[in-house]
């Protein structure tokens, strides 16, 4: 990973075919030990530096093209795709550590017998993650993205190609632990669930509000170590409204399986709603919401 | 954040229209960034620096107009200036805010030869 912007990776793996692809690059030789991103340094809080006064409107092209263009047009492929087969895409974010895996392993093992259930699994290295997956018994498949902090479209587009989930089912994408980058990388999910542990700071929403202002949902995991801390659940979720008011949020343990049902009853909402959608467009095989 | 993804793709992206329409080189790109869309300025004029050499970019003028961030408070029914994610509404100090600008990423404008 580049330590200079936490991001930049130069290559991506995706498992299934074991092809390198995407390049990113730091080819250029420059020293990293020149960036200024060290010792409490504020940036972007002055007035606009704008630094080529020379610009000469005669040779100015007018483009006004968004520079995530690329990306959202693959994550706009993977939303069709996930609409027209009654497909449930949910992107999980949070810190490495906030038990993203554990709680993924719990709700396939709660879902077993009700609908099929598939991952994505993003992380740097290993394919650690997957591999505990696919012992539940679900299909999953690890992209590692080398050096970069965060999936995008098309890693998930090429994952797609490789795990091809069933019709009326529900897609997991477990992202890169990271609570900065991912929130800026559409990758044609339904929603975003942001994952927070009470092991963490009830602050985390204040101090990444770029991620809790994209999510629709934060789980707030590990509540069976609530009595052994001082985390302060009411804070927290209170945090993540001052950053995104229409924000829900659940208090559960993966592992005590507390507040379980409330997490799987807002799945079986959810996956009703796509079952829908995929009906309307005639493509689905229909869910649980089925007419006669 | 992400600044040299972000970089990439402008750079991906001008270099395509320049092949496209046959430019021989850009000299200048004008980025609108909103100041509530995460990106920091200063890093992606670093990475863009970096990633551009060797392109048809390569050297090119990096100008980074900022977006201020503008949301909508439903206390008080009326719009108000946002510097930041997470402060209040600077009328009745509440939490209550849809953001309706700042988010922007986008490329403005090219200077060409």
């Amino acid at each position: 990973m580049c330590t200079v912007c936490g991001c930049g990776g130069r290559q991506v793996k995706a498992e299934g075919d074991g092809k390198w692809r995407q390049v990113h690059g730091h080819d250029d030789g420059v020293a990293h030990g020149e960036h200024r991103h060290v010792h409490d340094l504020h940036y972007g809080l002055g007035p606009a530096r704008a630094h080529a006064p020379g610009m000469s409107q005669a040779r100015m092209v007018k483009v006004e093209q968004d520079i995530l263009a690329k990306n959202d047009a693959y994550a706009a492929a993977n939303r069709d795709h996930f609409r027209e087969h009654g497909i449930l895409a949910l992107n999980l974010v949070s810190s490495p550590g906030s038990g993203k895996t554990t709680l993924l392993v719990g709700t396939i093992r709660a879902l077993q017998g009700r609908y099929p259930v598939c991952v994505i699994e993003g992380d740097q290295q290993t394919s650690n993650d997957a591999d505990r997956i696919r012992a539940t018994g679900a299909p999953a498949i690890q992209i590692n993205t080398g050096r970069g902090c965060h999936l995008d479209a098309l890693m998930v587009g090429h994952a797609l190609q490789e795990l091809n989930p069933a019709a009326d089912s529900l897609l997991l994408i477990e992202n890169v632990g990271n609570l900065v980058c991912p929130a800026a990388f559409d990758l044609g999910e339904a929603h975003k669930v942001a994952i927070l542990s009470v092991t963490e700071g009830e602050d985390k929403p204040l101090k990444y509000p770029d991620m809790f202002a994209a999510a629709d949902l934060v789980l707030i995991n590990k509540s069976d170590l609530l009595p052994h801390l001082d985390f302060d659940v009411e804070l927290a979720i209170g945090y993540a409204r001052r950053v995104n008011p229409g924000i829900r949020a659940i208090v559960l343990s993966a592992r005590s399986g507390e507040g379980m049902d409330e997490w799987l009853d807002w799945l079986d909402m959810q996956m009703d709603g796509a079952a829908l959608t995929g009906m309307q467009t005639g493509e689905s095989l229909g869910g649980p919401v089925m007419a006669a | 954040m992400h600044e040299m993804s972000l970089a990439e793709s402008v750079v991906d992206l001008v270099e395509y229209r320049a092949r496209n329409n046959g430019w021989q080189h850009i000299k200048g790109v004008r980025l609108e960034i909103g100041k509530l869309s995460g990106v920091e300025p200063d890093a992606i004029r670093f990475c863009f620096d970096a990633v551009a050499g060797g392109t048809l970019a390569e050297g090119a003028a990096l100008d980074i107009v900022e977006q201020d961030g503008i949301a909508w408070c439903f206390d008080c029914a009326r719009t108000i200036a946002l510097a930041v994610r997470g402060d209040p509404c600077p009328e009745c100090g509440g939490f209550r805010l849809r953001v309706d600008q700042g988010l922007a990423m986008r490329i403005m404008e090219l200077e060409i030869e």
